[in-house]
Parts: C-alpha cells; structure tokens; sequence
C-alpha cells in the first residue's frame, strides 16, 4: 500500500465529505434507516474503498480481489455511497435506497446487490463469515496468497456471542491476513454502549484473546491508513482496530446522540444537514 | 412385497438384517465426496467422531476446522468458506445446529444461498440415553420452512452416504438429518437415489388401501407393517421420502388417488415435520384421510431407542393401528 500524499489526504477527505451527502440525501428520500453509524463511519469507507482495498470496480467479480465482510449491515447507506462513488453503479441509484425492486435493500443482500460479499444485518455473525473467508484462501494457498480480508464491526454487536466464537477462532487459526475494523462509536440501538453492556476494557479483551490490537482516531486518514498498514505486518495473528468514531460525524445534531442510530432525517433535519457538510471546508 | 425394481436388501425381514447407522454412511460418504472434489471442506463442532465426520477429518486433515463448541460459528464460518468456492460440511447434534444457530443459517447460508451442507446428527427420540436435551424432534419443522435449502432425511445408512455425495455436487445449502442408531440397511448400493424423487419401497400385488409414506429409518417398521398386513389381507403401499424439500408432490398426490388414505410415520415431532407437508400437498390437491404418526406435541426422555419408539407411539403396532383408523375413516366418508 502506498502511503498518501497530503494532496491523496485532501482528495480523501473531500470524497467523504461527498459520502456524507450522498447518504444524508439517500436516508432523507428512504425516510427510514440508520444515521449516525452511517456517517461516523464514512471516512473508514473511504480510506478502504479509494487507498487501501484491492478490487475494481469494472470488474466486481475479479478473483483476487481483498475481501470485506460489513457485519453490522444496518450501516449500507454508507457502503451504497461508497460503492456507487468508486463506480460500482451510477449514483442516482442512491436514492432507491429501501424501495421496493430496488437493489439496495434495507439491509444489504448479495442475491440484490452482487457486489457486496455477504448478506447481512442480523449482528454478529460477519467476523465469522470474514474468518470462512480467510480460512479457505489459508488453505489454498497457505501464507503466501496477496489477499487482504477485511470485517467491519460495530461496537454494539461485540454483545454477541458468535462475535467472541469468532474471536476465539480467528486467533488460534493464525489469521494474519485478516483485519477486523471496530466502529467504536460508543452508542448502540437504544443508548450508549457502557449503559447498555460495558465494554470496556475492550483493548484488553482482545489482547487476551492473542489478537494485534490498536486503538486509533476513525476521522483520521493518516492514523487509518498507517493502521491498516501495521495490521497487514502482523505475523501469525490477526489484527483488530479499534476506531474511535464519532456517530453522527459532520452533522452537528447527530454527533454522538444515540437517538440518530436508528432514525432518517426528514426533510428539513437533512437540509440542516447538508448546509452543514457542505460548508465545510 | 419389496419393490424388486428398486434392487433393495432382500434380506431385509431377516430378523438378522444387517444394521449400520445413518450417521454412519454419511462419514464414508464425505470422504467419497472429498475424495472426487478437493473443494469439500468439513467443520465440525467437537462432535467429531459423534457425528462421524472424523473419518473426513483423518484422511483429509488440512481440510478440516475444528471449530469447537460454538455451532453460531460453525456454519457462519462455512458460509464465509463457501464464498470462496468451498463446499463446506458443517456437522454437530441437529439440536444445536440447525437448533442452536437457525438465524445464522437463515440470513447467511439460506438467504445468501450459499451451498453450505449442514448434517444434523442425533435426530428423533432414536437417540435414546441421552434423554430430551439431545433428541432433535423439532429440525425438520425448522429447516422446511427456508427457502433455498435441500432437506434430505435418509433412510439408511446407503442412502445416506448417496445423499451426501449427491449434496457435494449441489449448488445449494443443504440440511442432512442424521441419526445415532443403527438401524436396519434398507437399500443397496444399487439402489438408485435422486433427490426431489419419493420411492415406493413396497408394493401390495392388489390396490392399494391404504399409503404408509415414512422418513427416515422408521420406513423400516412402515415395510414390516405393510408385510403384516398382506397376511391380513389388507393392501398397503410403503412410499419412502428422502428429499422432504424438494418434495415429490406427484409421486405424493399419485400415492393418495391410488390408494384413498395416507399414513406418515416419522421420527420428529408431527407439526411441521414430513406429515405435515403430506397434509399440505394433499389438502390442495386431493384430500384423503390421513394419520400422522410421530411425536405429539411432547418432548422426548430417556430410555432405549425401542423402549421410547414404543412409548412416543412409533412402533409397529402404532403403525397398524393408525392404518386401521385410516381405513375406518375412509369408509365412512
């Protein structure tokens, strides 16, 4: 992986910023769906999907891409947006986001949208299918394959227990080439994560279960990138990233309120909103 | 008398019969399908010789991943193998998967129509010792409401193992009911197999009265009764069903205009097992009489597998008497 110029940081930044709108606009017309994971997450989509991931979107079934499982998949609108900006589809599309026939369902689903690895939504069970991933190219090729696999997790799902099955497995298979993303916003469904079931010492938690962890900045490009970088020199073990994030990030009434994880802006909610991300500079 | 076409163990009313378990052929089975198919992989979890993927696990052991006890895992981790052209086999006790972890079989294999085998071991009150806890009465009902997935219930242990190389070669998921004790091998290797198709394993020289439609290795106790029953003088046709989904509806609908009522004998609870979906089929198309032999809405406990066919009402006498209250019942329609 290349590391970026400040121009490629700039660039990126301003193509997140773009992934804000566009899931603020998607959120708006579908008038359900998730926000602030949605847009706490943007810039870790951007940092995968236009620096960090192997893959081309001319050709979405190329064998030797790296592979990424969303786990938490009520996030889509961010990984529509992403998608559709690196050219997997045309961006009017967007706005079919939850209709009925479109192919970006309320929760992504391979059979709609051949571009997503999985079908998922339902918590939990995606570091799991990252790790099947990891296991059956492990097999084939032993250490040597050139393929990055990637899970993308909330916080709230580490309540699960398939999540830890997962955890357990990944670990004592040695997984190197697998990195796991946690969207450490710190709220989940019905409130913030140390109310509902603490998490904490979640660093320590993983360290015990033998995984390479590291704890960064999810709004900075700079920490994201060199992360992912560390974690692909990792040997004979897995590694997990920690993202602090900011739900909501960008729209000033989102930030860190839990009542945006399962809510759509109406319509004057999203202007606001897109004053706000479109002013900045 | 047994259907000669179908090339079945004539030695089958032998009091002597050679008995093998269903479980049993599905291990040498997966070492045929891996043997023609290097893509076959197996999990297992910690149910290894239980299930009898271990000897999968022996010859191949850089395909196999012991995924321990966490069946959620187990068949997310197939599901995430087979997105990368693995045929994944993922076995443990049929109450822990496809029990324990049904939603993740749900969303990730059969919505994301992944073709991921999934081999329930220990299914039916068969199971015997272990009591309640481990005897899957309830797994059928679970996996024939998904779509996408196969459901195939053998009857022996050949059928078993056929049934297992056969789901290796399908693009599908696919959910394999096993069973722990030995029972009576009813087929032969020549006996022909195809999913989605109903065999009549027994026929009577005359019309038949009545259907006898079984599952499982219970087709074994059906054939018995329907041998007790020509000495009777009553007609019955024994139909076995493998592949519950897809379902033989013609073979099915066939069976109830020829002989005007139908039993169904499983080892599974009666809601939403193999008699309900007779019930279904028929009562669209061609409604007869019908009596469901199975569990009735208990669970099941310990004992030996005879003691507890006999006490849940599977055993032969079962049988005959629901035969009898069949044929009571279409006399007077």
């Amino acid at each position: 992986m290349m590391w970026p110029t400040e121009e490629k940081i700039k660039w990126l930044e301003e193509k997140a910023r773009d992934i804000r709108v566009s899931v603020i606009e998607m959120l708006e017309e579908a008038g359900s769906g998730h926000s602030a994971g949605a847009l706490g997450m943007a810039d870790i989509f951007t940092a995968l999907y236009f620096h960090i991931l192997k893959h081309d979107p001319t050709n979405p079934t190329w064998s030797d891409r790296d592979r990424l499982v969303l786990s938490n998949g009520h996030i889509c609108p961010v990984y529509y947006a992403t998608l559709a900006h690196a050219g997997y589809f045309k961006l009017e599309e967007l706005k079919t986001l939850r209709k009925f026939g479109s192919r970006l369902q309320g929760h992504p689903e391979r059979k709609f949208l051949p571009f997503v690895e999985t079908t998922s939504g339902p918590l939990g069970s995606g570091l799991s299918q990252a790790i099947g991933m990891c296991l059956a190219d492990t097999i084939d090729n032993s250490k040597s394959s050139g393929k990055q696999f990637y899970a993308l997790l909330s916080d709230g799902e580490l309540n699960e227990g398939n999540t830890w099955e997962a955890v357990m497995l990944g670990a004592k298979e040695k997984l190197q080439n697998l990195t796991v993303i946690i969207d450490r916003n710190c709220i989940q469904l019905e409130g913030y994560t140390e109310d509902i079931m603490p998490l904490e010492p979640l660093k320590q938690k993983w360290e015990a279960f033998n995984w390479q962890v590291q704890i960064i900045d999810g709004h900075s490009f700079n920490e994201i990138i060199k992360a992912v970088s560390e974690a692909h020199a990792v040997f004979n073990k897995p590694s997990v990233i920690i993202a602090n994030t900011i739900p909501g990030k960008g729209v000033s009434f989102m930030e860190r309120d839990w009542r945006w994880h399962g809510k759509a802006p109406n319509e004057k909610e999203a202007q606001q909103a897109l004053n706000e991300l479109q002013n900045t500079n | 008398m047994l259907n000669q076409s179908l090339k079945l163990n004539n030695k089958i009313f032998d009091p002597e019969v050679e008995k093998i378990s269903t479980r049993q052929g599905f291990g040498e089975g997966l070492v045929l399908a891996a043997d023609q198919d290097k893509n076959v992989v197996g999990l297992c979890a910690d149910l290894n010789s239980s299930t009898q993927m271990s000897l999968f696990a022996k010859k191949y052991p850089e395909r196999f991943v012991q995924i321990g006890v966490a069946e959620q895992n187990l068949v997310t981790v197939a599901s995430g193998m087979s997105a990368m052209g693995k045929i994944p086999f993922a076995a443990s006790y049929a109450v822990f998967s496809p029990g324990r972890n049904w939603e993740q079989i749900r969303t990730t294999i059969a919505l994301n129509d992944r073709p991921v085998k999934i081999v329930g071991s220990h299914t039916g009150v068969s199971v015997g010792a272990d009591g309640a806890t481990h005897q899957a009465l309830e797994d059928i009902a679970l996996m024939r409401v998904l779509p996408n997935v196969i459901l195939i219930s053998p009857c022996d242990s050949i059928e078993a193992k056929k049934a297992t190389i056969e789901a290796a070669k399908i693009d599908k998921p696919v959910y394999i009911r096993l069973t722990r004790e030995s029972t009576p091998v009813i087929a032969t290797e020549d006996t022909p197999f195809e999913i989605g198709k109903a065999q009549i394993f027994f026929a009577p020289p005359m019309t038949p009265q009545v259907g006898i439609v079984a599952t499982g290795p219970l087709i074994y106790e059906a054939i018995l009764v329907a041998q007790k029953l020509a000495e009777k003088g009553i007609s019955a046709k024994v139909m076995n069903i493998s592949s519950i989904r897809p379902l033989d509806f013609t073979a099915i609908i066939n069976l109830a205009k020829e002989a005007g009522s139908i039993v169904s004998v499983e080892d599974h609870q009666v809601v939403g097992g193999l008699g309900s979906a007779i019930a279904e089929v028929l009562v669209q198309n061609y409604p007869v009489p019908m009596e469901l032999i199975g569990v009735h809405d208990k669970f099941g406990q310990s004992g030996t597998p005879k003691e507890l066919k006999e006490y849940y009402g599977m055993g032969v006498s079962d049988i005959e008497k629901a035969v009898e209250k069949v044929l009571a019942r279409k006399i007077t329609q």
